[in-house]
């Protein structure tokens, strides 16, 4: 516990920091003045039940939400102290400089050297890289995710051809190579069988430090487990965010506490 | 008398049963129909072209030959090389010209076109795809013909440029659907997938979706190109019809499909001439057959790589 306590204190400024966020699907309003400060270098887990606006949320902090095209935002998003909203932001950096990971594994049907190598090939164009130093950070990517000794002997295979626990683990390696400040992951084990899910959550744990991570999830035990501060949602309002151990031993709100406890969601 | 009592009575036989077997055999027999159609057009035309194979043909001649003279009476010849050049150079530029029409059209509508935009291009794609084959013939020859003599400074307007044109055209809209359906069948998970890893909407498109639906639309151009093959009207209008082994995109050809439709009213049946005729229906038959064939085995992904 204690080098957490210590890994947190040394990143107490914000990654991300929403003012007044307010957010609309046509005329449906999902997110109601959502004022966050999510910390640098830590796991945030966003919990809540079905349809609470943790994904809506999660989903604008890179903009992905936009491809949906009805969307409609008020307030501001910083991210590393810049507004991602701006007018003169380039939607191709943020999401380089955000990585996600969804809920169902999206591998592309393309090989799994391919797959790694997407982003980074994507942002490098000007400066050529030589397929040994492609074969390199490829490499690098995979250990990381705890992959490299189950694909090496098949890189040309397609990363569709995975189970769904490499499928996702192939997911979270083909952000590395383009090194994001700032991962968020919506559900990321919920296609995952138990063994599955504890080995991507093992491979999250091993990220943080590395990375600031925010991670929603539907699982009130993996919140538990796997993440240091806890962002409990209802109605697309922000209930409470506290440290994770707080929240789960002694929540401040009664909606909070009933919602742990299981009596609604 | 209590529900317990009741005796079981599974086996009966009600209307809606017989009403479903009925349905069966009819909706059996109109399956059945499209092989029995099929094989019934197949035995038709070889039982009329076999004739010339076994007895006039000379295969060498047939197929290698560029004179085509059915008509003289005392030294016929039937060489079809002209002919399937003629076909094959139209289809060709056909193509040069339906490809980059119908694959940009394709990609617009299927991604980049939204809400009533989208629907009213696919409406109108359908309405170009509805035009019949004579009234393309018709722009052929009262539209392009003049249009390319005073283009290209050239004698005769209608030849391989003028029906190249117009069969592109005319491809262009079937081509356009299977592509479209083929981008439509790509998971929308995969550009989001590149879109969150920073991909600008053209590289979504091209690293992600057409890598994808590469099959589909290798099979989009191989309808597109059964299409102009087997096409008649338009091309017997807008070729020129002139046997010709073509040096230019400016010479007159004439098509196999086009010979068969000029000639087969002025022969005498079972005459040599009009058995030649449908040897020349066996062979698009076969061609024709090939082609669809090998769209359809390559949309359905038997052939991946």
């Amino acid at each position: 516990m204690n080098h957490i306590q210590n890994a947190a204190t040394a990143h107490d400024e914000p990654v991300i920091q929403t003012r007044k966020l307010n957010l609309w699907y046509g005329d449906f309003q999902a997110l109601y003045d959502i004022n966050l400060n999510i910390r640098k270098g830590i796991i945030t887990s966003l919990i809540g039940p079905s349809g609470c606006g943790k994904s809506t949320f999660l989903r604008s902090v890179n903009r992905i939400n936009e491809r949906l095209g009805y969307v409609r935002i008020e307030g501001s998003i910083d991210v590393m102290k810049q507004n991602v909203y701006a007018p003169e932001v380039e939607l191709v950096q943020v999401r380089k400089q955000i990585g996600m990971v969804f809920q169902r594994p999206n591998p592309l049907p393309i090989s799994i050297r391919d797959n790694v190598l997407f982003g980074h090939n994507l942002h490098n164009r000007d400066q050529k890289t030589s397929r040994s130093e492609q074969d390199d950070i490829m490499e690098a990517a995979l250990r990381q995710v705890l992959l490299w000794d189950k694909v090496k002997d098949r890189l040309n295979h397609k990363g569709t051809s995975l189970s769904l626990e490499e499928q996702q683990k192939l997911c979270i390696a083909r952000l590395i190579p383009v090194k994001p400040a700032l991962l968020l992951m919506d559900e990321p084990c919920s296609a995952l069988d138990p063994k599955g899910t504890e080995a991507v959550e093992e491979l999250i744990w091993e990220l943080r430090g590395d990375y600031s991570i925010l991670i929603v999830t539907h699982n009130m035990a993996q919140a538990r487990r796997a993440s240091e501060e806890c962002i409990f949602m209802l109605m697309g309002k922000v209930v409470e965010h506290t440290s994770t151990e707080q929240m789960f031993v002694t929540p401040k709100q009664q909606q909070t506490a009933d919602y742990i406890e299981g009596r609604y969601g | 008398m209590n529900k317990l009592s009741i005796q079981a009575d599974f086996d009966r036989r009600d209307f809606d049963w017989y009403l479903d077997k009925l349905m069966q055999v009819i909706v059996f027999l109109g399956g059945l129909s499209a092989i029995v159609f099929i094989l019934g057009i197949f035995i038709f035309i070889t039982k009329e072209g076999i004739a010339f194979i076994f007895d006039t043909m000379d295969p060498v001649e047939f197929f290698t030959s560029e004179y085509w003279y059915p008509a003289d009476e005392d030294d016929p010849e039937y060489g079809i090389l002209a002919l399937i050049a003629g076909t094959a150079s139209v289809t060709g530029l056909a193509m040069v010209v339906a490809i980059p029409f119908a694959l940009g059209a394709a990609i617009y509508i299927g991604e980049f076109a939204t809400g009533k935009t989208r629907e009213f291009l696919k409406i109108l794609v359908e309405l170009l795809a509805a035009i019949p084959s004579v009234v393309w013939g018709f722009i052929g020859l009262s539209i392009m013909n003049p249009l390319i003599i005073k283009l290209f400074d050239v004698s005769v307007g209608l030849n391989v440029l003028n029906a190249g044109i117009i069969l592109g055209l005319m491809a262009a809209p079937i081509m356009v659907s299977i592509a479209e359906d083929a981008l439509k069948a790509v998971p929308d998970r995969y550009r989001e997938a590149a879109e969150a890893m920073g991909a600008t909407r053209w590289q979504v498109i091209y690293k992600t979706v057409l890598p994808a639906a590469k099959n589909g639309l290798l099979g989009a151009v191989l309808l597109g190109i059964g299409r102009a093959f087997g096409e008649t009207m338009a091309v017997l209008m807008a070729t020129g019809h002139s046997i010709n082994l073509p040096t230019s995109i400016f010479d007159s050809v004439r098509a196999l499909t086009a010979t068969i439709a000029a000639e087969l009213g002025e022969t005498a049946v079972g005459s040599d001439h009009y058995n030649a005729l449908f040897t020349i229906g066996i062979f698009l038959f076969a061609i024709t057959f090939i082609i669809n064939l090998s769209a359809d085995l390559i949309v359905r992904g038997v052939r991946k790589g």
